[in-house]
């Protein structure tokens, strides 16, 4: 994994994060959920920063974000799509959705686009089954998604920016 | 007092309430096999995750099995260590354990003193009915130690070492479910995490999950080649464990044997490390009297505490995670390097060889020798001062291929000059041991007086943190000692806060000192064994005729002849070092 250089701006935020909770070891969860929340992802770097700040091993951080299925150490993209692969979607026919996303945007579930616009993820069940197949793109979800309109979505946020990036 | 009543296989038990299973049934004499527990009395370690489920037993009345190790005991309760219900759900326990494990036992280096092989031969598994997937990972190898992780089971003893009892936090269970397993951050190799190859992971793991680099293979090709002249040094410690290697009862001494059976493999001289161990006290010694001198003469700027420096893991520890206090332990080389150095230097110049001719190889009970003596600062032209560290149980290993009877040996001495030691020297092998050394000789030196009394139990002991204060004629001299890194830790945490009342400390990172060693015999969770090793130690140094450093007629030769004085230019050259910053 190639090494980051994170920015003191980054290296502040993680820092206020960890202060916010005390700089306790016992609130790991809590300081990875938040950063995370910030950053969009956890990289070996930040968790190098989370482990000195709460006095921790980077070993047990590194534990911790590994045995949780919701932390990731990869990227997302600026829209973060997921396809929820319940039994309801999955039956109303999420996977052909899925491969259509595959396809329209050439990534592998888990994987951004090279250009960092869209990520592609699956998800289990967001509480939503009467709309099923169910898309979230970030916050948006949208729900009776047919394979032939996987093309418009994506258009919907191909030239826009999203409020992480303007904010940035 | 709260008392419980209950009864384990029909027999009735009294015990003290939050008593375990295991332990109410250990008290009567039932066994209940175990497998990821562990407990070392007297060293404050105990791991109980209650994560393998060997040790289900049947409570009447419960309807799931109960984990012995971690269920405390209740009024009244009835206790079935071997209803067929337990013996079978041992049995599926240890058949879904090994469905997911090597069954390369024969070649595996923990064949034989593996726990994981002797419970499955305890439960008589004789067929695996279940066969499913099997990990697999990529083998990490360092300087010292391996990680083969494909034999992990998951105890998680390693972790519970790595950083509750050394605090050095390398280890951590990652990932979940099947896919979980036991490695360092980022799953980076153990030489490029903080690993201090301490060794104590090596010595609590129940398979050959975690075992040392073996070096055997290349001790027996230099025996045999004409060109060199190879020589040995035995770490005080290495005596006191080795027997148990040949069946021999724990702490039984096998000094004379174990000269005898090295000379036997054909080392050409065969010497001791206790020799550099007094030497180490003459270098060290003088340093603490020098900066003590300093200090009382009011030197606002003079380093106090003194640490010791004998230990390799001990000083990674502090270069990783003291990086602030580099200039506090005494520059004293490691009595394994002293050797070395004096070795390849005065030994070579007597023999009349050059130093590449001449090999070192050293038999300690540590892992963490073999990373020291590989560091580049410990090498001339890149030829080591110590070319090979074997553990006492890879010279066991060397006696064993060489068709040696040990046991049947005679008695032999080391030979002269770098074997000749005091009693010193000896204690070298045990918490607390290096300190008293020092005080012995430090007393002399400073008051000029003949010390009234040799033994000093006040220093004595299985302690994680011991506090003495001795008195040199007058001047009342505070020593701390601290043995297992997590005990070391918090003294290095009063120093950094300027609250020690120490002017000397001790520390060794094994719990026990060199005797609970990672490359001793393995204890298998039984620290009766290292306190008898403790024990040997004592009783070698009472049985020495000279029993302090600066009394070793080829100690003070070597001055005379070679390095002048303590602290003198040569010493400082061969005998002293410095540390690095490794954050």
């Amino acid at each position: 994994m190639p090494k980051i250089k994170l920015s003191d701006n980054t290296i502040n935020i993680i820092k206020e994060v960890c202060a916010e909770f005390g700089n306790k070891e016992s609130e790991l969860i809590n300081v990875l959920h938040k950063v995370q929340g910030k950053l969009g992802y956890l990289p070996a770097e930040v968790q190098e920063v989370i482990a000195r700040e709460l006095k921790s091993s980077v070993a047990r951080v590194y534990g911790v974000v590994t045995f949780y299925s919701f932390f990731t150490m990869i990227p997302k993209g600026e829209f973060p799509i997921s396809i929820c692969m319940g039994t309801a979607c999955y039956v109303r026919g999420a996977e052909q959705v899925l491969s259509e996303f595959k396809r329209q945007l050439k990534v592998e579930v888990g994987e951004s686009t090279s250009d960092g616009k869209f990520s592609l993820n699956c998800l289990r069940c967001v509480g939503a089954c009467g709309l099923a197949p169910v898309v979230t793109v970030g916050e948006k979800v949208y729900g009776r998604v047919a394979p032939t309109q996987v093309k418009d979505i994506i258009a919907e946020y191909r030239n826009s920016i999203s409020d992480v990036a303007r904010s940035a | 007092m709260d008392v419980i009543n209950l009864t384990i296989d029909n027999k009735p038990v009294v015990v003290k309430k939050g008593t375990t299973i295991l332990e109410a049934a250990k008290g009567i004499g039932v066994h209940v096999p175990t497998l990821c527990y562990m407990k070392l009395d007297d060293l404050n370690i105990e791991n109980k995750p209650g994560g393998c489920r060997i040790c289900v037993v049947e409570v009447q009345g419960r309807r799931n099995l109960a984990p012995a190790c971690c269920t405390e005991v209740n009024e009244g309760m009835v206790v079935n260590t071997h209803s067929i219900r337990a013996i079978n759900a041992r049995r599926t326990v240890m058949e879904l354990i090994l469905s997911d494990h090597p069954t390369d036992c024969l070649i595996c280096a923990k064949s034989g003193n593996c726990d994981l092989q002797s419970m499955a031969h305890n439960l008589g598994i004789r067929q695996i009915h279940y066969q499913g997937e099997q990990s697999h990972y990529r083998k990490d190898t360092s300087p010292s130690i391996i990680r083969d992780v494909d034999k992990c089971i998951m105890c998680r003893r390693c972790e519970m070492m790595c950083n509750e009892v050394q605090t050095v936090g390398v280890l951590s269970a990652i990932n979940r479910g099947f896919n979980s397993v036991v490695s360092p951050a980022f799953e980076m190799n153990l030489d490029h995490s903080v690993c201090t190859y301490c060794g104590q992971c090596v010595a609590v793991c129940p398979t050959g999950a975690l075992t040392e680099v073996d070096e055997t293979g290349k001790v027996v090709r230099l025996l045999s080649d004409p060109t060199k002249t190879v020589i040995v040094q035995t770490a005080p410690a290495v005596r006191a464990a080795l027997g148990e290697e040949f069946d021999l009862e724990a702490g039984t001494l096998v000094t004379g044997k174990m000269v005898a059976a090295l000379r036997r493999l054909g080392f050409d001289y065969v010497f001791d490390t206790d020799f550099a161990a007094d030497l180490t006290i003459m270098e060290e010694g003088t340093e603490l009297l020098n900066r003590l001198g300093r200090y009382l003469e009011g030197d606002k700027e003079v380093k106090l505490p003194i640490l010791t420096s004998c230990c390799p893991a001990w000083v990674k520890f502090f270069e990783h995670q003291f990086p602030d206090m580099l200039d506090i332990p005494s520059t004293a080389r490691s009595p394994q390097q002293m050797f070395g150095a004096i070795a390849k230097t005065y030994f070579a110049e007597k023999l009349g060889i050059k130093r590449e001719d001449l090999v070192v190889v050293s038999i300690m009970p540590c892992v963490a020798k073999k990373y020291e003596c590989q560091r580049d600062e410990f090498k001339v032209n890149k030829n080591p001062d110590v070319d090979y560290a074997i553990t006492t149980r890879e010279l066991a290993a060397l006696i064993k291929i060489s068709n040696i009877n040990f046991n049947s040996l005679p008695s032999e001495d080391f030979d002269h000059p770098l074997g000749e030691s005091t009693g010193a020297g000896v204690i070298f092998g045990t918490t607390g041991g290096v300190i008293e050394a020092a005080v012995r000789t430090a007393y002399e030196l400073l008051t000029k007086k003949e010390l009234p009394r040799l033994n000093f139990d006040e220093l004595r002991g299985m302690e994680g943190i011991r506090k003495a204060t001795i008195d040199f004629d007058g001047l009342p001299i505070n020593i701390g000692i601290a043995h297992g890194l997590g005990n070391a830790r918090k003294l290095l945490e009063e120093i950094q806060a300027g609250k020690s009342e120490f002017h000397a400390i001790e520390i060794m990172s094994c719990p026990g000192g060199c005797i609970g060693g990672g490359g001793q015999p393995y204890h298998h969770g039984n620290a009766e064994i290292i306190k008898k090793r403790q024990r040997a130690i004592y009783e070698e140094d009472g049985k020495k005729a000279i029993r302090k450093s600066h009394e070793n007629p080829y100690i003070l030769k070597l001055y005379e002849e070679f390095l002048g004085h303590p602290l003198s230019e040569k010493s400082h050259h061969l005998l002293h070092t410095e540390y690095f910053d490794r954050t």
